[in-house]
């Protein structure tokens, strides 16, 4: 095996934790089970990587390698941030029967022959979704393994994520890889971005406002007035509780019970004139407009808007730029006058 | 336009209701049961209120302390007390109200600055505590003074109030 290929296999393999690794070596499934049998992976991590290296020179490929990329990729998505491109076919095209291979040979040719030097690999996964890591290469240069993009695109859908892109230069030519090799006709960047793949999804295909089947609609309610009581000591007596109840209903009509899609921040750009209520500010004669960017971030910024008005750090109810987030499946904005 | 006042009913007999006003549900609640847990010549009650004027349809016994509760971390909480000050008659002032401010501990959360409220206070000629909650619910208070160190040696005790009738708030 080539030098380049085994540091590369090395590489992957350290990346992955020691709680993983079985899990993911399975997930794999280049070892088999005999050979994984035989490993030892109660030794410190290096030895245990050297082996595995050793019983992947005799038969694995650079591809392999890309795989288990792949497969690690997949079980920490979250170390990538995810930008959400959205396809759409011409007016009056029929749907056509999507056929993967089709799609993955025609993604392939399409790369190939634009740059020299690119590797694709792909794996299928679940809800006929199918993960493509690109590496980018250039005339010269043989693909460069560390700095991989990775595309997820969902075939019954018109929509695909992506990892972000060091080489912004590629991008374009992604686009039109996918475009064209799934049978679309334009394909646009939306405003959405996030490291959770997960959420991204839910957001963009409307599935985060399910509430779980087995989940009894009744006794949530039914816990939260508990709730009240234990700790409500007789000697406290709470003035506004019909204020109190009606933040809690607006709350919940503007977010519902479900739990929320996650995401990292909102991002607002304006470019607006800036309005001022005393006459003769300087600020408000200018012609042109104003800007400004506002950013809020969070952990789960969703969770964390939905509990601003209960927590009495905002008024109920929110703006609807912060609310409408799910909804439009934007989490940048650029507003202007209109 | 319902405005508390002082002495417009009977006190209840060895009973002593305080008003905590604030917009932060959660710190009023965890204030009022800090205090409760605290030993009290009298019976104590504690009303907790988002904002004045309170609902006039309820019956509610005479307030002898009203505590404006602050957090310096937001300028909603500020703006909300400034705009509850105006339903409180004068005479409260005399000695019958105080100003909480919280989160002083944490600079650089502080969006509204202390002396904003010490101002505030004078203006209103009322005491203001700077004050932190903590997990283990021991609430310390530094009358007047924002906590610079809040190590154990910094620690002052609080002063009881020369209220009559009314126990003092809080440790």
């Amino acid at each position: 095996m080539d030098e380049t290929v085994a540091e590369f296999f090395k590489r992957t393999i350290l990346k992955i934790p020691m709680t993983e690794m079985m899990t993911i070596l399975k997930a794999w499934d280049f070892l088999s089970e005999k050979q994984l049998q035989n490993v030892n992976f109660q030794q410190r991590k290096e030895s245990l990587v050297q082996d595995l290296v050793l019983l992947c020179e005799k038969r694995a490929s650079v591809h392999d390698a890309a795989l288990l990329d792949i497969v690690y990729t997949q079980f920490h998505r979250h170390r990538k941030v995810w930008d959400v491109f959205q396809m759409s076919k011409g007016p009056g095209e029929d749907i056509d029967l999507f056929d993967m291979e089709q799609f993955k040979s025609s993604f392939k040719k399409i790369l190939q022959r634009a740059l020299k030097n690119v590797m694709v690999s792909f794996r299928d996964a679940e809800e006929n979704a199918v993960w493509i890591r690109i590496a980018w290469g250039t005339q010269y240069r043989k693909p460069n393994q560390y700095k991989p993009v990775y595309v997820v695109y969902y075939s019954q859908t018109p929509y695909a994520f992506t990892s972000s892109c060091p080489l912004r230069s590629n991008i374009p030519l992604l686009g039109q890889a996918l475009t064209v090799a799934s049978n679309h006709h334009k394909i646009v960047k939306m405003d959405l971005r996030s490291r959770y793949l997960d959420s991204l999804k839910a957001i963009v295909f409307k599935q985060y406002n399910q509430t779980f089947e087995t989940y009894n609609s009744t006794t949530p309610l039914q816990e939260k007035s508990l709730e009240l009581d234990i700790h409500m000591d007789s000697r406290i007596i709470h003035e506004n509780r019909i204020e109190k109840e009606r933040v809690q209903r607006v709350t919940q009509e503007t977010f519902g019970d479900y739990s929320q899609p996650r995401l990292e921040f909102a991002q607002y750009k304006l470019e607006t004139k800036f309005k001022s209520d005393f006459n003769g500010d300087i600020l408000a004669e200018r012609k042109e407009p104003l800007r400004c960017l506002i950013k809020f971030s969070s952990p789960h910024l969703l969770e964390a808007l939905k509990s601003l008005a209960p927590a009495g750090i905002a008024d109920a109810p929110l703006s609807p730029l912060l609310t409408c987030i799910p909804n439009k499946g934007m989490n940048y904005f650029k507003i202007k006058d209109k | 336009m319902s405005v508390l006042r002082p002495l417009d009913k009977q006190p209840g007999l060895n009973t002593a209701t305080i008003l905590l006003v604030g917009t932060e549900d959660a710190l009023l609640q965890q204030l009022a049961d800090a205090m409760l847990k605290e030993d009290c010549a009298s019976e104590l009650k504690i009303h907790l209120a988002r904002s004045l004027p309170l609902p006039s349809d309820v019956n509610r016994p005479r307030i002898d302390l009203i505590m404006f509760v602050v957090n310096l971390h937001s300028k909603y909480s500020l703006q909300n007390v400034e705009e509850s000050l105006r339903h409180v008659d004068a005479t409260f002032f005399l000695g019958k109200v105080g100003f909480l401010a919280m989160g002083a501990g944490q600079e650089s959360h502080c969006s509204i600055h202390r002396n904003t409220v010490t101002k505030l206070a004078n203006t209103y000629r009322s005491p203001v505590f700077f004050c932190d909650l903590e997990e283990s619910q021991v609430t310390r208070f530094f009358r007047g003074q924002a906590p610079a160190h809040t190590t154990d040696a910094n620690r002052t005790r609080l002063s009881p109030w020369p209220v009559p009738d009314t126990c003092p708030p809080g440790p």
